[in-house]
């Protein structure tokens, strides 16, 4: 055998992944995979910015985090602001106005993920050149799949529009409920659509369960690992995306957390540091930090919940519940079918939303007696999102944490890509790019925000880069987008 | 919907973070333009200005409408204050959706409706862009600046043609 020294590759940053991020595989001498790591370029200077901002400001100020995800910080942020003001229920007109924008921001986002960055890898496969996967291939493949995943991003940004006032970065949650309820005729633009968007929902969610039935043996060896799983639930155990209490099972299914009340979650959840990331590893405080780490997002979501309270969605749910033997699914790649029963689930909420006539309510804000403090978490399109926030007597921010849902999932990302890296790149001698997009598919499945980078003119490399034992640089390739102009 | 209005002249376009310094300079170019001239001397839908902070695929069904669409963002890049370039040709199938550039956009266009409008993109350089803060570098305002005026200078005659085409440009 030739001796060979031990080499790292790197994957920076990755393709069709929110934000940047880079992966390292460490190969040892024999060319065997020892480990892999998932790298986040994360930036974490927003929590001291918020610091000194007045907290009214707070609910309008965070969505600069992220421009694919900034409802849910948007929400996250009012919800902690009304435990702040005092304000422990809503009035049913804020709130519902608050969970029809939740339901046209996971609407949306989770379409952008699975047509826009998804679908090539499902429908051409992993191995597929490069240029063929992409969505441009899938809108000459499959034109009316493509279209209707253009349309259905585009009805969830309308529905952002009515209930937020803009499609990014709207302002209507404000500490202790909403400044617009919906007019007629915002809700009538919205119901003429609805029933096609369910419709195309439901075809989406088939073609998930399909592949994810069709390609058993790829979805089983691909990132498939056992883990415990974390979400809100209702308090009937529903599945619920706005509110509720947080419930955490093992991998077995069995239940070590359930009904905590999420002010108290640094009582159960912990974060651990590791030097070579900027993301924390958050674990559960009783299992250990070995062992303590989960899952968050639509796959958690699915297994937690004990059901769902929308008809179709709940036929889907437990149609997916029944196929992995009612144990948590663990796939990686059922993330999918379970992003996609989450569209269908939030399109008859939509629906159901619009002809409640508590919408046009006039009751908007409440006030109650203040406090210092305000915890909030919500079910963010990628997964459970902590938002913590202290204020002093003049209102301003004194303190903010968040926890995001990719910090969540961090430890799982790094064990999908150390799986599939040691299925696909192990004793081999030469890396292929479909090899590596294999690793980026395992990362993708988890839709990863990896951070709110700038996204100006003249950055979007993707740079691997090989090092030998001593980190010299003994390999390098880029994949520039091109950008052809006069 | 996917063909091309007549009376849909020019669609102006500014993304960016405006919570991210320098990133802000397309926003910012929309939120100055549109005070900075009086839309009102133009005919209806002659000139439509948007402001956002990012591009979005759903913008395709739009900019498809337009016989010119001009994108404005931060540059990273050049020695010029700004830079206007046309995006003739685009083989862009880099993906996401905080990265959509307009190449992919056009692209999008074309793939999706088989034609899209002349598309320019102005490039105006940034220097600061790594922390949270909602204000400009002084050397990108002074760039915004030389921008806006260069603008504001070519589209004057938008009213009497049916639609005034950029040159490619470097200020």
């Amino acid at each position: 055998m030739t001796t060979q020294k031990a080499r790292v590759v790197e994957i920076s940053p990755l393709t069709r992944v929110e934000g940047h991020g880079k992966v390292t595989v460490h190969l040892d001498a024999h060319n065997q995979v020892s480990e892999a790591r998932l790298h986040i370029v994360e930036f974490r200077g927003f929590e001291r910015f918020i610091q000194g901002r007045m907290l009214w400001e707070v609910p309008v100020i965070v969505q600069r985090l992220c421009g694919i995800c900034p409802v849910s910080h948007h929400l996250a942020a009012a919800k902690a602001m009304d435990m702040i003001v005092g304000v422990d229920q809503l009035t049913p007109t804020a709130e519902k106005m608050r969970r029809l924008m939740h339901y046209g921001q996971i609407l949306q986002s989770n379409v952008l993920h699975f047509f826009h960055l998804c679908s090539p890898d499902l429908l051409f496969g992993f191995s597929a050149p490069a240029d063929k996967r992409n969505i441009f291939e899938v809108i000459k493949a499959f034109p009316e799949l493509a279209k209707q995943g253009v349309l259905m991003r585009k009805y969830g940004q309308e529905v952002i529009q009515a209930t937020a006032g803009k499609k990014i970065h709207g302002n209507t949650a404000v500490p202790g409920g909403i400044t617009k309820n919906l007019s007629i005729p915002e809700r009538d633009a919205l119901l003429k659509d609805i029933d096609q968007i369910i419709k195309w929902s439901e075809d989406a969610v088939l073609l998930t369960q399909n592949y994810t039935r069709d390609n058993l043996d790829v979805v089983k060896g691909f990132a498939n690992f056992d883990s415990s799983h974390m979400s809100l639930v209702r308090a009937d155990g529903a599945m619920d995306l706005y509110d509720g209490k947080l419930r955490a099972i093992d991998a077995e299914g069995d239940t070590i957390f359930d009904h905590m009340d999420y002010r108290q979650f640094d009582q159960y959840i912990m974060e651990e540091v590791k030097p070579w990331s900027y993301m924390k590893f958050p674990f559960i405080r009783s299992q250990g930090k070995e062992d303590g780490w989960y899952r968050v997002g639509p796959l958690a979501r699915m297994n937690t919940s004990d059901f769902i309270d929308t008809p179709l969605a709940n036929a889907h749910h437990q149609r997916f519940k029944h196929f992995f033997g009612n144990k948590p699914a663990q796939m990686s790649l059922a993330y999918h079918w379970a992003r996609m029963i989450e569209v269908l689930h939030c399109a008859e909420k939509i629906k159901l939303l619009l002809l409640d006539s508590d919408l046009q309510g006039n009751e908007l804000i409440l006030k109650g007696e203040r406090r210092e403090e305000g915890i909030s978490v919500i079910e963010a399109p990628r997964g459970s999102l902590f938002h913590h926030y202290k204020v002093n007597e003049n209102d301003q921010v004194t303190y903010c944490n968040l926890i995001v849902s990719t910090t969540h999932n961090n430890t799982a990302m790094n064990r999908a890509v150390t799986d599939v890296a040691k299925t696909y790149l192990s004793g081999k001698n030469k890396i292929t790019e479909a090899m590596l997009n294999h690793i980026e598919i395992a990362v993708r499945a988890y839709d990863p925000c990896l951070s709110c980078a700038t996204h100006a003119l003249g950055k979007m490399p993707l740079k691997i880069e090989v090092y030998d034992a001593d980190n010299k640089l003994i390999d390098t390739a880029s994949q520039f987008v091109k950008q052809e102009t006069q | 919907m996917s063909n091309i209005d007549p009376k849909l002249t020019t669609l102006i376009i500014g993304y960016g973070n405006p919570g991210r310094q320098d990133d802000g300079l397309g926003p910012s170019f929309i939120d100055t333009f549109s005070n900075f001239i009086a839309l009102s001397e133009y005919e209806e839908n002659k000139l439509n200005l948007q402001s956002n902070y990012q591009l979005t695929v759903e913008d395709a069904l739009d900019i498809c409408q337009y016989q010119q669409v001009i994108f404005v963002d931060a540059s990273l890049e050049g020695e010029s204050a700004f830079h206007v370039d046309e995006i003739k040709q685009t083989n862009d199938t880099g993906f996401g959706s905080h990265s959509l550039t307009p190449y992919a956009l056009i692209q999008l266009c074309q793939t999706l409706y088989q034609h899209h409008p002349k598309a320019f993109i102005i490039g105006i350089r940034g220097y600061e862009f790594d922390q949270f803060e909602e204000k400009l570098s002084a050397a990108a305002e002074a760039n915004l600046n030389q921008a806006l005026a260069y603008l504001q200078k070519i589209l004057r005659p938008l009213n009497s043609d049916e639609c005034t085409p950029l040159e490619p440009h470097h200020a």
